[in-house]
């Protein structure tokens, strides 16, 4: 597997990354060793598969993944938090935002 | 050196199965053609769909394509194409490009034979002496390098990026090594990847294509004024931990492996033997992209899950690959691969030799879960207005 298991719990993909994924269903207030006598505890319970962050996050900041960023947060996120839909979201896609060039853009008042 | 046993068709390609395919040429043959497929033998397969008799231009082209790729598809060792007599597709000239390759193809009007009842029967007997002319065919041993193998990823979550993509990506890499040609899809899925695939494209030319498409993609969301969140990640794939496109295509294009991107293709686009890593634009569906593959030769489907797809393809096996433990335990009797051995410390390169082997296994005629069980789905993707009018140059 690419990426290095943290306390047999989690997976950080790079070391750049602001996330990590839980392997397994995680309860709130569990600690996670991040190496270097650093650990994160759980603000709330994290299912398998899911994101939690190492490191605070502030409100439009990068989050990041597989060393990618894959989104902003939407809220200040602190560290152990569980990270989703609710405080991340995606930057690319967004019909809904006028692109900054007005590319693209359906007109005022058109096919809203 | 890695072999298979198939079956050498006249175009010297080699199909992994021998299937009569039943093709309709539009939905008003699509009922009949699935009764012909059901009563004429276990080797016939048809594959029904909801494509119009009347579709403009570019999409009958783009429907024709398709149909013509699947009847040329090396895993058809004969076709029997089924029209109601009134679709604009001309039905004589699809066959003559099937039979380009030399395969034996037969064609059936609904209305020239005298409706229904008659056609079941002229369908059932027509199938029956194809199946006739097929079944001298015998599996003789083929190099690895002759192998069109297409990945798919379908249901995906956490698990998908983490063990199952990769262990793919690593059974591609091996296939690439040994000369073959490995092919993945689902260009809104490359949204936020992209960088990482144009930076290993061949040429510029590919690299160009590629961003041009994924931008195509972006903007079709634009200028239908939606956001792309509603649908990317689906909900599914949200349960599954997967908050945003980015991080589900980031975890997609692991599928592929880690080679230079070789080309890339149009949906249904023939697709090169011995042409390393390949690309194909296709939308985001997975029943549609996997047809598309299909139409462009693949003889063999890598389909990763972590969620639970039960989805097959009529023409070509479909190997079930995830990497979601408890997915691998409930849905035992649809999944052909556990990756999930990836998360408790199989090393990747062990984990996608395994699938290597099964690979080349399911080539020589293994059969998967989705063969064992019938299940076929088959779709074909529709060229949208808002797209029509793209390629129109009308865009804005």
């Amino acid at each position: 597997m690419k990426g290095r298991v943290l306390d047999g719990c989690a997976l950080l993909m790079t070391d750049r990354d602001t996330v990590v994924t839980a392997l397994e269903d995680l309860e709130a207030d569990r600690e996670i060793a991040l190496g270097e006598g650093e650990s994160v505890a759980l603000r709330e319970p994290v299912p398998f598969g899911h994101k939690v962050a190492v490191t605070a996050i502030d409100t439009d900041d990068h989050v990041v993944k597989y060393g990618e960023v894959i989104g902003e947060a939407t809220e200040r996120i602190e560290p152990g938090a569980w990270v989703h839909t609710h405080n991340c979201e995606s930057t690319r896609g967004r019909g809904d935002i006028p692109k900054p060039n007005g590319s693209g853009v359906v007109a005022e008042g058109e096919r809203r | 050196m890695a072999e298979f046993t198939g079956f050498r068709r006249a175009d010297g390609s080699v199909g992994v199965r021998n299937h009569v395919a039943v093709i309709p040429t539009s939905v008003s043959a699509s009922a009949l053609s699935r009764r012909i497929g059901a009563d004429a033998g276990e080797r016939v397969r048809a594959t029904p769909h909801q494509m119009g008799a009347d579709q403009p231009t570019p999409a009958r082209e783009q429907t024709e394509r398709v149909l013509a790729g699947i009847g040329r598809n090396p895993n058809v060792g004969a076709a029997l194409l089924v029209e109601l007599g009134t679709e604009s597709i001309d039905v004589e000239a699809l066959a003559d490009r099937i039979a380009e390759s030399g395969t034996p193809v037969e064609t059936l009007s609904i209305r020239e034979v005298g409706g229904t009842a008659a056609a079941i029967e002229a369908g059932r007997e027509r199938a029956r002496s194809l199946v006739a002319e097929v079944a001298d065919a015998r599996r003789e041993t083929a190099d690895a390098s002759e192998l069109v193998f297409g990945v798919e990823c379908g249901g995906s979550d956490a698990t998908s990026g983490i063990a199952a993509n990769p262990a793919v990506g690593n059974a591609c890499d091996r296939l690439v090594e040994a000369g073959g040609t490995a092919c993945f899809s689902e260009t809104p899925e490359f949204i936020g990847a992209e960088h990482i695939l144009a930076e290993r494209c061949a040429d510029r030319a590919t690299r160009e294509w590629l961003l041009e498409r994924v931008e195509m993609r972006e903007n079709m969301a634009q200028l239908m004024g939606v956001d792309l969140r509603g649908a990317q990640p689906t909900p599914g794939n949200q349960e599954g931990g997967l908050t945003t496109i980015e991080e589900k295509s980031l975890g997609a294009i692991s599928k592929g492996g880690t080679t230079p991107v070789r080309g890339m293709v149009e949906y249904a686009e023939r697709l090169p033997t011995g042409g390393g890593l390949v690309l194909m634009d296709t939308p985001g569906y997975d029943v549609e992209s996997v047809v598309g593959k299909v139409a462009g030769g693949a003889q063999v489907i890598a389909f990763t899950t972590g969620r639970g797809s039960t989805t097959g393809n009529p023409i070509a096996p479909v190997i079930k690959v995830t990497g979601n433990p408890k997915t691998w335990e409930r849905l035992s009797n649809n999944m052909d691969f556990d990756a999930s051995t990836v998360i408790s410390g199989e090393s990747l390169s062990d984990v996608g030799e395994r699938l290597f082997d099964l690979l080349l296994e399911v080539a020589s005629g293994r059969l998967t879960e989705a063969e064992y069980r019938r299940l076929e789905e088959f779709a074909i993707n529709e060229i949208q207005p808002e797209e029509l009018v793209g390629l129109r140059g009308e865009a804005r």
